[in-house]
């Protein structure tokens, strides 16, 4: 029931919201339903609930290995967005809360389906709820934004719902039922008719892919994470795209199970380290550093596949670099997004100084870009080593050296970028603009918290989260 | 029954040419529509025994795709006040070429595919992939956002026919599921292109330039 109830109160509180008269006092119900769903997934997490094989929906192992982190990672945006909406008073909150609330209902449901039709409704409703979020700042940009987002992800989801049509019918065709549900698609194994398992993993990967944003299919990133609120890229960059990573994996396991396992990974790991090589190079040539934060996130979604790709060591390791990701990436677009309203402006060109402007920001923004372009000892240098390691191990020396490579030239981009904007003297431009903009608890809580949770992650990693991703691997692929 | 069904694709087949060879915005919706409808009779020609959810996703079908998304892009078309030339990035003519070759290309590929023997000899897998190709074709060769539009729906009527392969397998519930996500994608889109409209005072997506590296 308690899987249940992950999906349900979220909505509940989506149709609170619109129905809640004060738009003062509306944005409360975020936090609200953040620490129910929180207190509720540890819950599960602690003592996870026997799962049925044929139920539809189910907090299985990939679930409890992933869904806790979105769920900490809402509850901060949305502790945040309560200060946020408050000094955004002139925009009416009733839509944007609401949706909120329904991306994290619809994530729930996205992350516990384990039927391949379920999985796309979800996944393209969470598209839909998104949409209003995006353009909240009501500007041509932000509309212009919104209508590159609906078009690339949109023709993206409708290829994976193809993708899901193929899968179900190469079990008809290998004379199974048909049966879209992963345990039936799986236990048909090498039944499955081969042609149609990899034209479905073709278009899975590539409709799943540009709901993760990875390369060639990201154009639609950087517009949506530039124009949107810190928030809401927190929340694409850290939660939306593991609903579709969680789907990549999922898939994986099936086409493993159809004894096509070695041109999946070989296909992981190639559009892992070119979406890590775009991303790169992107970053060195960036001077908008919310778009900056889009192609940092095209980076890691290139290493959960990359680590996807690696086998069962790559996988799990892609499950803590899932966290990792989530934690630090909300950090680091909420310090951007104080950043933003207090420079008044989004280019090196028209920030600079910000460490005299917003001090505590400031620093937790370098901070957060050391953690994101992996340093020791946060986090994301911890997953990514792990998963060197397993590209090691696998024998992989030249990826190896990909990734390292463009690991590097990341470093250099986002480094260059964030200092730009850090030091040096503040713009003129920049004392006229919004003057209530104040470094209050609300705004700068939750980054520090993030950030704390991705360094305590990294140097010390619970064991009940080592054992959840150890039974997810096991549940994916369980050892022949 | 494979006779109608077959007469019914190659219908949905030629609206494809006709929406692709349509030079204003409202016979491009018809077109669209009219497909949408003629899709949603085919599953009651497939389905053996009749009962009564597969009418309500049949009748669902025709009313969401024949009236309902038709009419929120009329209603658009009428609040924007945009004039109703197609105004092809692709030309008429290329885009007709490429639609019919596709057509043929779909038959020879669909061959080629590994398929069930009951399915071998239906025009499904064909008109699902030619109607694929219109749909991407209108999606990247017009340059009004309504177009667009009208090009989505047509990508996603072609992945219905696919689904049909299926329709004794999925749960009609999830068909169900899927119509749903659509309307209220479209909806969604409709409200983006008000706003673009007002915004940019142009319904024309290559004026939407302002985001670029």
């Amino acid at each position: 029931m308690k899987e249940l109830a992950l999906i349900a109160v979220p909505f509940v509180a989506a149709i609170a919201a619109l129905l809640w008269p004060k738009d003062e006092t509306r944005p409360w119900l975020l936090p609200a339903t953040g620490v129910v769903h929180v207190a509720l997934t540890m819950w599960l997490l602690i003592a996870p609930p026997p799962v049925e094989p044929m139920a539809w929906v189910a907090f299985d192992p990939l679930a409890r290995a992933v869904l806790p982190a979105v769920s900490v990672l809402f509850l901060a945006c949305a502790a945040y967005a309560v200060s946020y909406l408050r000094l955004r008073s002139e925009r009416p909150n009733r839509v944007f809360v609401a949706c909120l609330l329904a991306v994290l209902g619809l994530l729930s449901a996205g992350h516990q389906a384990r039927h391949l039709g379920l999985l796309w409704i979800a996944t393209e409703a969470v598209t839909l709820a998104a949409v209003p979020l995006l353009h909240f700042n009501n500007t041509g940009r932000a509309f212009e934004a919104t209508w590159k987002y609906l078009l690339v992800g949109g023709t993206g989801i409708a290829l994976s719902l193809l993708g899901s049509f193929c899968l179900g019918y190469a079990s008809l065709h290998g004379g199974g039922g048909g049966d879209l549900t992963f345990v039936a698609l799986t236990a048909q194994g090498a039944g499955l008719s081969r042609p149609w398992v990899l034209t479905a993993w073709v278009l899975l990967l590539v409709g799943y892919g540009t709901k993760m944003g990875l390369a060639p299919m990201h154009t639609w990133k950087p517009d949506a994470y530039g124009e949107a609120p810190g928030i809401v890229g927190a929340l694409l960059a850290g939660a939306v795209t593991t609903v579709a990573f969680t789907a990549v994996l999922r898939v994986r396991a099936v086409v493993d199970a159809a004894g096509a396992g070695v041109v999946a990974g070989r296909t992981l790991i190639v559009i892992g380290l070119f979406s890590m090589l775009v991303a790169a190079l992107f970053l060195l040539g960036t001077r908008d550093f919310k778009r900056m934060l889009a192609y940092s996130s095209v980076e890691h979604m290139g290493i959960l596949s990359l680590g996807a790709g690696l086998g069962g060591a790559g996988v799990w390791a892609a499950l803590f670099h899932v966290w990792t990701n989530a934690l630090t990436k909300g950090a680091v677009f909420l310090s951007a997004g104080n950043i933003r309203r207090a420079g008044g402006g989004r280019t090196q060109d028209e920030v600079a100084g910000m460490a005299i402007l917003t001090p505590v920001s400031a620093r937790i923004f370098v901070v957060c870009m050391l953690a994101i372009t992996a340093c020791p000892p946060f986090g994301p240098f911890f997953s990514e080593l792990r998963i060197l390691r397993a590209a090691f191990a696998d024998g992989q020396g030249a990826v190896a050296a990909v990734f390292l490579a463009a690991l590097l030239f990341a470093f250099l981009g986002l480094s260059r970028l964030v200092f730009a904007i850090v030091d040096g003297r503040p713009r003129a431009a920049a004392k006229k603009t919004d003057r209530r903009f104040r470094e209050t608890a609300g705004v700068i809580v939750p980054p520090l918290v993030l950030l704390g949770l991705s360094l305590w992650l990294g140097v010390a990693t619970p064991s009940v989260l080592q054992e959840a991703w150890t039974a997810a691997v096991q549940a994916l692929f369980p050892l022949p | 029954m494979t006779g109608a069904l077959n007469l019914l694709v190659a219908l949905a087949m030629g609206l494809n040419l006709l929406a692709l060879g349509s030079s204003r915005l409202p016979s491009l919706i018809r077109a669209a529509a009219v497909q949408g409808m003629v899709l949603g009779v085919l599953p009651l020609l497939l389905e053996h025994e009749f009962h009564g959810l597969v009418w309500v996703v049949a009748a669902a079908t025709i009313a969401i795709k024949g009236f309902v998304i038709p009419g929120l892009l009329r209603r658009a078309l009428r609040t924007a006040h945009i004039d109703r030339e197609v105004e092809p990035l692709l030309g008429f003519i290329p885009s007709l070429l490429l639609g019919a070759m596709a057509a043929i290309g779909a038959v020879a590929f669909a061959g080629a595919l590994p398929l069930r023997p009951e399915h071998a000899g239906t025009l499904l897998v064909p008109g699902a992939f030619a109607t694929l190709v219109g749909g991407l074709l209108l999606l990247m060769g017009r340059s009004k956002a309504i177009a667009q539009v009208c090009g989505y729906l047509i990508l996603e009527n072609g992945i219905y026919l696919f689904g049909l392969l299926l329709i004794h397998a999925t749960p009609l519930i999830v068909e169900a599921g899927i119509l749903l996500d659509l309307t209220v994608g479209v909806f969604v889109i409709g409200i983006i292109v008000d706003r673009i409209q007002r915004e940019f005072d142009t319904l024309d997506t290559r004026k939407l330039t302002s985001l670029r590296e």
